[in-house]
């Protein structure tokens, strides 16, 4: 992907994030347990398993549709991302043959159940992450972070990460763009440039790390990076939790695509 | 080479995410205790430098496809260890919010896998060592190339081993290695090179930037020994974690899978007394001894060891295909429903 | 009102690399002046607004802010009078919200958290920017930074007032909102631009600095019609001045 594709693609998720919905005002900590519950949940599931994958498109479709985030995006961001599990997944129908009837008259390999597997679950995981933090502003996931007992330094961390991604990934499109314009082809993008750029880079980052420095102490900075907790759980917190855990309690443990499945067919 | 959620099985992302959460909580530690105020603001424009390097694409030489930046071995060079692999962890963190790179459960892998054996294992053992005070460019130059082609060959080793444990790909452990060994090869060769070439840029251009470094950088200068028996014993603690975790819950799905690879009996009945050994521990310790707590696991490992897909029979098939086209549809429905409900709100 | 008293007393500094760049400079600043400092390029301007706040220390001389005499252990009390904008909003404003930045110089000096809250929204009210304090610096215009800048500062409640070049990369509207806001402050500024025309219309007094050391001292108005002694500086007249 092009830098600068890269970067409005972040500028865009960024700005996603600081939308006022019901699910952006939902405490973060509740937003991260519930979404790390949602991904060990679905990853536990067997192999092969297909249909009981499928009541999980529940979650991601809500928090997309209540946290009014296109649709397009999401999709968009899982497909460029996939290829490392498609790749690995694609073996699975080349070496897994034995042969497994689907319809009467329809058999197929018992790979191809298990790379649908790989499939379901990538874009469920991959998306349901997306979402989190499309709904949850980066500087929110960290507190949230921060109060589930994540060591303070590497949380300022993050904080200052995200918060310069934006002003370096700028300045270093510029020179990207510096680059492209002047390397008609490739020549302009072999490593001895991209080590020049880098490098240029590095040291401004330096020296605006001085000048950060300066700043902080200019305003008492003593070691410690305040942080403020600011973050209640509230009843609609609880009731959202409760009701997530039960949905997935109840799709993980009772086959509920099957059982639906036969219903019908013998009311037919 | 993110490693991927979906091709995790819930014991391998667990263990990896303890073994890193593990290391993140030692470093914080050590650098709380001695670290520079000034280093704070650093390593946190450090990690958006990484960030945005890793966005510059260039072409490899000889190749002509494109490659861009790890940065894990030029972080270790200028912060020392326990810095490094905080900003490496950070960066890797927005990487799996921003970018759904690898996902949540698979930051821990991703973490252990990019973070630890640059930091921890080929900076102490081999970039330290050889690289001395930094002052022989030369000996800089081999460092830096052996180490990051070092700690890229370990990443793509645990890929391998991760994806392996977790049994959701059919790819025999051989030719997966056969696979990913070679190609990280040359991207760690590339590694290399970018790393020196960025620490020789700096050199040239601020020298006094990386003697302050290295100088302020007790953290570093510390015995590299223990450095390495800590990162052994964490490793071994956590490798052996894995495994025992693994051999508890899927006896024969370990049996199965290294029976299939190795083709020796033998083996398979060493680690079948291994894990008989460990299932009669868990039967002592667990409070209902023949109920399992979770019975996923339980059909998991039923599913393994046959093999033959389990359940074979149509009906169940059918009604899956029945089932799944009237649950897709409700979901889409329920979707449909909340935009208009919202649409109509505004 | 002894506090808001700034006085540079034959005051040398030499950077490590060897670079004089305070030579034998002396000024004195009361309470509530405006007073712009102005230069060529590397004359010390930046150098002076660093001692102000004991991100350096002298080599010699001394430098007293209200009754406290600059030292490695006043610097702390120090950086609570002396409230420092810098030039650059982008490295003034680290942290990842309006509000956190805004609140990281009260809650270092440890209070409470409803206090600070206070604080946050008093200062940013004197800036008009109470509507960003939930916002990223990123998604902010450059005027909106250099405002979030100052409110940043003042949330410190400082006796004095220093700004390096303040005006720099904004749009002519937000560089007058700005004139006007600095106009409103009854601290003691210091600021430091070679943007001669904001000078003129916030100061009323004016240093010109050469080599590290005061070229001359006086009123806005002379200094900034001196078309000499500006040219010898490397500067020019105000534009405004230009035409009459």
């Amino acid at each position: 992907m092009a830098f600068d594709e890269q970067y409005y693609n972040i500028g865009y998720l960024d700005r996603l994030s600081y939308q006022d919905t019901f699910v952006h005002r939902l405490d973060p900590r509740i937003k991260l347990i519930t979404t790390l519950l949602f991904l060990f949940t679905v990853i536990s599931f067997s192999k092969y398993e297909v249909a009981a994958l499928l009541p999980f498109f529940l979650f991601p479709v809500i928090l997309l549709t209540a946290g009014e985030i296109p649709l397009w995006f999401i999709l968009k961001k899982v497909v460029i991302v996939s290829p490392f599990a498609i790749f690995i997944g694609i073996f699975n129908p080349l070496l897994d043959a034995s042969p497994v009837t689907v319809l009467p008259g329809l058999t197929l390999a018992a790979g191809w159940f298990s790379f649908a597997s790989i499939l379901l679950k990538f874009i469920l995981t991959v998306s349901t992450a997306l979402l989190l933090v499309a709904t949850t502003s980066f500087p929110t996931v960290c507190h949230g972070l921060r109060q589930l007992g994540v060591p303070s330094i590497f949380v300022s961390q993050l904080l200052f990460l995200y918060r310069y991604i934006f002003v370096l990934a700028e300045e270093a499109m510029r020179m990207v763009r510096a680059r492209d314009m002047r390397s008609f082809g490739h020549e302009g993008t072999n490593v001895k440039v991209f080590i020049r750029i880098a490098g240029v880079l590095f040291l401004r980052t330096v020296e605006r790390a001085e000048r950060i420095y300066s700043a902080m102490l200019a305003r008492g900075f003593q070691g410690d990076m305040p942080t403020r907790k600011r973050y209640r759980i509230t009843a609609r917190d609880l009731v959202f939790a409760g009701s997530v855990t039960f949905y997935l309690f109840v799709f993980r443990f009772y086959p509920a695509t099957e059982i639906l499945g036969r219903f019908f067919q013998e009311l037919f | 080479m993110h490693m991927a959620d979906a091709l995790l099985s819930p014991a391998v992302g667990a263990t990896m995410w303890a073994g890193s959460l593990a290391a993140l909580g030692y470093s914080s530690k050590r650098l709380k205790e001695n670290i520079d105020n000034k280093t704070i603001p650093l390593m946190g424009v450090m990690g958006a430098f990484i960030f945005a390097a890793q966005m510059i694409n260039f072409t490899i030489p000889g190749t002509g496809s494109s490659g861009h930046l790890g940065g894990g071995m030029i972080l270790a060079a200028i912060l020392g260890p326990y810095a490094a692999f905080l900003v490496m962890a950070s960066v890797l963190t927005a990487q799996a919010l921003f970018f759904a790179d690898g996902g949540l459960l698979a930051l821990g892998c991703n973490i252990w896998n990019l973070g630890i054996y640059p930091c921890f294992l080929a900076y102490p053992l081999i970039y330290k060592p050889i690289a001395g005070d930094g002052t022989n460019s030369r000996r800089l130059a081999v460092a830096a190339v052996i180490s990051a082609l070092l700690a890229l060959q370990l990443g793509a080793f645990s890929v391998v081993l991760e994806t392996f444990l977790s049994g959701k790909s059919e790819l025999p452990f051989t030719s997966f290695v056969l696979l990913m060994q070679p190609i990280h090869l040359a991207i760690g060769l590339v590694e290399g090179f970018v790393t020196v070439g960025i620490i020789s840029y700096v050199k040239t251009s601020r020298p006094e930037f990386l003697e302050n470094s290295i100088a302020s950088r007790p953290l570093a200068d510390g015995t590299p020994v223990k450095n390495t028996l800590i990162a052994f014993a964490i490793l071994a603690v956590i490798t052996g974690g894995a495994i025992s975790w693994f051999a508890s819950t899927h006896p024969d799905g370990l049996e199965w899978s290294i029976e299939k690879v190795t083709g020796k009996r033998e083996l398979a009945q060493q680690t079948q007394g291994i894990s008989a050994t460990l299932r009669k521990l868990q039967e002592k310790t667990a409070f209902l001894p023949d109920y399992n707590f979770k019975p996923p696991s339980k059909e998991k490992a039923a599913g393994e060891k046959s093999p033959v897909w389990p359940g074979i029979e149509a009906g169940t098939s059918i009604a899956g295909v029945v089932g799944g086209a009237i649950v897709l549809s409700v979901i889409v429905l329920i979707g449909f429903a909340i935009r208009t409900f919202k649409k109509r709100q505004d | 009102m002894s506090h808001h008293i700034v006085d540079f007393k034959n005051v040398f500094f030499r950077y490590p690399d060897g670079t004089e760049a305070l030579r034998d400079l002396s000024f004195r600043i009361t309470h509530g002046e405006a007073v712009g400092v102005i230069g060529a390029n590397g004359a010390g301007k930046s150098t002076l607004l660093l001692h102000m706040n004991g991100h350096l220390l002298p080599t010699s001389g001394t430098v007293t802010i209200g009754d406290l005499h600059l030292t490695r252990k006043t610097r702390q009390d120090i950086r609570k009078k002396v409230g420092i904008v810098f030039q650059n909003p982008d490295d003034q404003l680290f942290m990842p919200t309006v509000y956190d930045d805004v609140a990281f110089g009260p809650l270092n000096l440890g209070m409470e958290e409803d206090d600070v809250r206070q604080r946050v929204h008093d200062a940013l009210n004197l800036v008009n920017s109470l509507a960003l304090q939930n916002k990223p610096p990123h998604h902010l215009s450059s005027g909106q930074k250099s405002a979030v800048a100052i409110a940043a500062v003042m949330a410190l409640e400082p006796d004095i007032l220093a700004m390096d070049e303040p005006a720099a990369n904004l749009d002519p509207k937000s560089r007058r909102l700005l004139i006007n806001l600095l106009k409103t402050f009854s601290h003691s500024r210091i600021i430091a631009s070679h943007d001669l025309d904001l000078i003129l219309d916030v100061c009323s007094r004016c240093i010109v600095i050469r080599e590290g050391t005061v070229a001359a001292d006086g009123p806005a108005r002379d200094i900034l019609s001196n078309r000499k002694l500006l040219e010898e500086n490397n500067l020019e007249l105000p534009l405004s001045l230009q035409k009459c």
